[in-house]
């Protein structure tokens, strides 16, 4: 048996050291652990396996009865009525999701941004160190708070109240305003951080050049952070594209296709959590739209996300 | 800067929360009690899903029950009549609330599945078709309705109707396609069960057409009648009749003699017989009928006759009764 | 004042077209900024106003009801919430730690297998959670665990919705830790696992709580993947058990929201108090954690 810690401190006084490493109790031990280790490390990845497998499996049976192209092209969504109605055409929830989402990001994206450079260029040290932490709070603010705010208040009191603007109980106008106040502290967060990553030096070289603040700002700053500030964009799209209990609490449960943002807009989020809520056998075409819906979903999630990661990596400046 | 006191800190916090939920278990709604107290203390569990429109009962009659018997748990879902349905005769549920009597395909399954039941009518209920305030109807026949709600029906204005209605754009509201509800009125008013326009807001939760209808300038929707009898004051009530001349506005008089046609019906809840060998199951079935009228005026559902009681409970003993 | 700063300042003033343009857009900012956080404050204020006046210690502890609207209370939900909390803890702490350690200490990055873990986990952090959900109703609470939807369902649907941003975090609090200490360990005899176990942990623990606490705060304010599993409305009474039926503050909240009954309504503010408090508090042991034991190396 070697006894490490005996050769390396005879080895310091001197005394010959043994670097040959001989298996005993404790590699075993160590092996022992890295498996766990590994084993931990795996389950991770059948996290997502058993994502893409449950949403896999039940999507290709549900269009083993419903043919893709009525799924992807169809115009009409209707999957919980009688035979006759039925009608699996997925666009409605699609235009759903994109349309509240641009409502969101239409919001999310100047105030975030302007918030943003605020906190990074022009806001004094001890406004930043109140405003960075109440920000981080605020994005964790559980969403349902804010369909809370967007169905008892902001309908009635904001759009309806004050704005006068004729809107349904539930709009997609609504969901998708306050969705963006939900989007813009994560944006603001994030895209604040990158611009604080960039370094002192690059400022102070365009001042000593004449440079305004603005043009600091805006030349200098903002495209060095690039790289960070469009993830931040993406990661804002992201959430809003998969935010769910807002939507169903204040956008409505009417699946259309209309551009009108006063009528009721249902999202594929909010679709799903929305059939969940009604029991659905097992089985049944009904829990196998909870699939399909799901799966796109995620593809539009994940290719934001990929996208999101190629372009951090096309824009990224290297800073010494 | 010791872990230690770190470790002993974060410790302390999780007991605390864990003394909080603790001490707040010993306290349990207490109250007046209800008539007929039974002298055993029963403990157990009792699942009830279905019918959302049973649903206030159902709820009102746990909450009531749970005065005598704070130990039995009572869960109750609303996931619809035919949702309810499909958990009961798969036996995952004791009792099933429907607004609608049950169906061959779902009686097939529970004989498949060996599930006796019996179907107990456990109040009077009418649907009511109710506009918001702002929408004032006062009678739509039957014919009407049915102009309106019937299959890729594109009206969108009562006055294409009949110019003498009001010219209003509508939002319809409606139930959803599990519930006893949608399947009675569709029978009722379109002739075929199911069969629907697509266009409007469906919810299985009666509550969120509440807020709906009423939100709306030109709202238009239908649910059970204990429904609107709790938010009378936001909604307005449309009379429905074969023609103008019997057109009637659901009461509950009109409900429990069963002149409200053709949208009066009962509701029901179905206990079944391996649920009601159960001493807690029976108990709580024998409260609800003994009960019922108080149950029903708690959750503002039109009650039953004494007749109709009497009834109930034999069907109740008969099935309990045997083994 | 650097010697950038001072040259700037030496500097003629811009014409007024540049001057212009500057307070243009300052004037831009400052609105954007007015009016992101006046709409924040709006909603904070909205159900603080509907809703502080509803909480007492009769709201902590009753149970919802029908009956009497005024004296519904959050007992259920917040048992359940704390409940979803310490099982979705257990679970994920010694899992994300775990895989943690092992990508940052074992893992060879040029191997395929561990580069395909770190992707997914970067993936697996951005997934809807309305997906998680999907996943617990598929594979949790029917199919091959088919546990129904108990306690221990929605605990580990959580659980599992969590554990990339925990891996995320808790990575990122090890390899903070410089490797001089590990170096040293080694240096004088210890093990990987040793070095690991008595260095670099406590070293890291603090930047680990930080982020296991924040990411317990976002598990508990979920209300998308517990209504896909099937959570409970209103029960009256706490979960007994794992293999109980439950329900959660957001869950209560969204029932209570789309009521009619104005009286709900209130109620729902409330709740939505009641779970804000306990968001702050958790937050504030989390900056107090990073503050106080944050190690300078």
């Amino acid at each position: 048996m070697a006894e490490p810690r005996l050769a390396a401190a005879s080895g310091a006084m001197g005394g010959r050291v043994d670097l040959t490493r001989t298996p005993s109790a404790r590699s075993r031990f160590e092996g022992a652990i890295r498996a766990g280790l590994i084993g931990a490390a795996c389950i991770s990845v059948l996290t997502t396996l058993a994502i893409v497998g449950s949403l896999i499996v039940e999507t290709v049976q549900f269009f083993g009865e419903v043919p893709i192209a009525d799924f992807l092209f169809g115009t009409r969504w209707a999957p919980t009525f009688a035979e006759s109605q039925q009608s699996f055409g997925v666009l409605p929830l699609v235009w759903g999701t994109v349309f509240v989402s641009l409502i969101a990001l239409a919001v999310a994206v100047p105030l975030g941004l302007l918030s943003a450079i605020y906190l990074a260029e022009y806001a004094p040290q001890r406004v930043r160190k109140v405003v960075k932490p109440v920000l981080e709070v605020l994005a964790g603010v559980p969403t349902i708070v804010f369909g809370y705010f967007a169905l008892t208040y902001f309908t009635p009191e904001v759009l309806r109240g004050v704005l006068g603007i004729e809107v349904g109980i539930f709009n997609a106008l609504s969901a998708g305003l306050i969705m963006g106040l939900l989007v813009l502290p994560t944006i603001a967060s994030v895209a604040e951080d990158a611009m604080s990553a960039v370094p002192a030096s690059l400022r102070e070289g365009a001042f000593g050049l004449g440079a305004s603040k603005l043009q600091v700002s805006l030349r200098i700053v903002f495209p060095a952070a690039l790289s960070g500030i469009v993830a931040a964009l993406i990661l804002g799209a992201s959430r809003a594209v998969g935010e769910t209990v807002l939507v169903l609490v204040a956008g409505g449960q009417i699946p259309s296709l209309s551009i009108d943002p006063t009528e009721s807009h249902q999202t594929m989020a909010a679709f799903v959590a929305a059939i969940s809520r009604g029991d659905i056998s097992t089985g049944s075409i009904e829990y196998l739209t909870i699939f399909a819906v799901g799966f796109t979903l995620l593809v539009i999630t994940l290719v934001l996300n990929i996208a999101s990661i190629r372009l951090v990596r096309k824009y990224r400046q290297v800073y010494e | 800067m010791s872990i230690n006191r770190l470790l002993l800190v974060i410790a302390t916090v999780a007991s605390l929360a864990f003394a909080v939920t603790a001490c707040g278990d010993d306290e349990e709604g207490g109250g007046a009690t209800a008539s007929g107290s039974t002298s055993e203390e029963l403990s157990g569990s009792i699942r009830i899903d279905g019918s959302s429109t049973v649903f206030p009962f159902a709820q009102a009659a746990a909450e009531l029950f749970n005065e005598e018997q704070p130990n039995v748990q009572i869960a109750v879902g609303q996931s619809g009549t035919g949702g309810g349905f499909e958990k009961f005769c798969a036996g995952e549920t004791d009792i099933s609330d429907a607004s609608r009597p049950i169906e061959d395909d779902e009686v097939g399954v529970c004989e498949e599945n060996s599930v006796d039941y019996e179907e107990i009518a456990v109040a009077n209920d009418g649907i009511s078709v109710v506009t918001s305030k702002e929408l004032a109807v006062d009678c739509l026949t039957v014919d009407q309705l049915k102009q309106l709600w019937e299959p890729d029906s594109k009206i969108k204005n009562l006055s294409e109707i009949d110019p003498s209605l009001p010219d209003a754009e509508l939002t319809l509201f409606g139930p959803g396609t599990d519930s006893g509800t949608f399947d009675f009125f569709t029978e009722a008013i379109n002739g075929e069960e199911g069969a629907t326009r697509e266009d409007y807001e469906a919810s299985e939760d009666d509550n969120q057409l509440v807020t709906g209808v009423s939100g709306s300038p030109g709202g238009l929707g239908y649910f059970g009648f204990s429904y609107y009898e709790q938010n009378a004051d936001k909604l307005n009530l449309v009379g429905v009749g074969e023609d103008a001349a019997s057109c009637q506005k659901p009461s509950s008089e009109n409900i429990q003699d069963g002149s409200y046609v053709p949208l009066g019906r009962q509701i029901f809840m179905y206990p079944s017989a391996e649920a009601l060998a159960r001493p807690e199951v029976k108990a709580f079935m024998d409260f609800v009928i003994q009960n019922e009228p108080a149950i029903a005026e708690a959750a503002q559902i039109v009650p039953l006759t004494d007749e109709q009681i009497s009834e109930a409970q034999q069907k109740v003993d008969s099935l309990g009764g045997g083994a | 004042m650097t010697g950038a700063q001072i040259a700037a300042s030496v500097i003629p003033k811009r014409s007024g077209r540049d001057a212009a343009a500057e307070a243009g857009f300052r004037g831009t900012m400052y609105g954007a900024v007015g009016i992101a956080f006046l709409g924040l404050a709006v909603l904070i204020w909205d159900f603080t106003s509907d809703g502080a006046s509803v909480v007492s210690w009769d709201f902590l502890t009753s149970f919802p009801s029908r009956i009497i609207p005024e004296s519904s209370g959050v007992q259920s939900a917040l048992v359940g919430t704390v409940y979803l909390m310490a099982i979705c803890a257990v679970l994920v702490v010694p899992l994300g730690v775990a895989t943690a350690v092992y990508l940052e200490e074992y893992a060879d990055e040029g191997r395929w297998y561990n580069r395909l873990i770190e992707v997914n986990i970067q993936n697996l952090a951005s997934v809807p959670s309305v997906v998680y959900g999907i996943l617990g109703l598929a594979f949790i609470v029917r199919g091959p665990l088919g546990m129904g939807p108990v306690l221990l369902a929605g605990g580990i649907t959580l659980a599992l919705l969590v554990l990339p941003v925990v891996i995320i975090v808790a990575r990122e609090a090890i390899r903070a830790v410089p490797p001089s200490i590990r170096e040293g360990s080694l240096a004088l005899g210890a093990t990987q696992w040793q070095t690991i176990w008595k260095q670099v942990l406590p070293g890291s623990i603090a930047g680990i709580s930080t982020g296991v606490i924040l990411a317990l705060s976002r598990a508990i304010g979920e209300t998308a993947p517990l209504l896909v599993i099937g959570a409970a409305v209103s029960p009256r009474f706490n979960p007994e058990g794992l293999d109980s039926a439950f329900t959660a503050l957001p869950i209560q909240i969204f029932a209570w929201t789309q009521d009619p009954n104005q009286e709900f309504v209130a109620r729902a503010a409330g709740a939505i108090c009641v779970l804000m408090v306990i968001l702050l508090a958790m937050n504030s042991v989390a900056i107090w954690l990073r503050n106080r034991y944050e190690q300078k190396w």
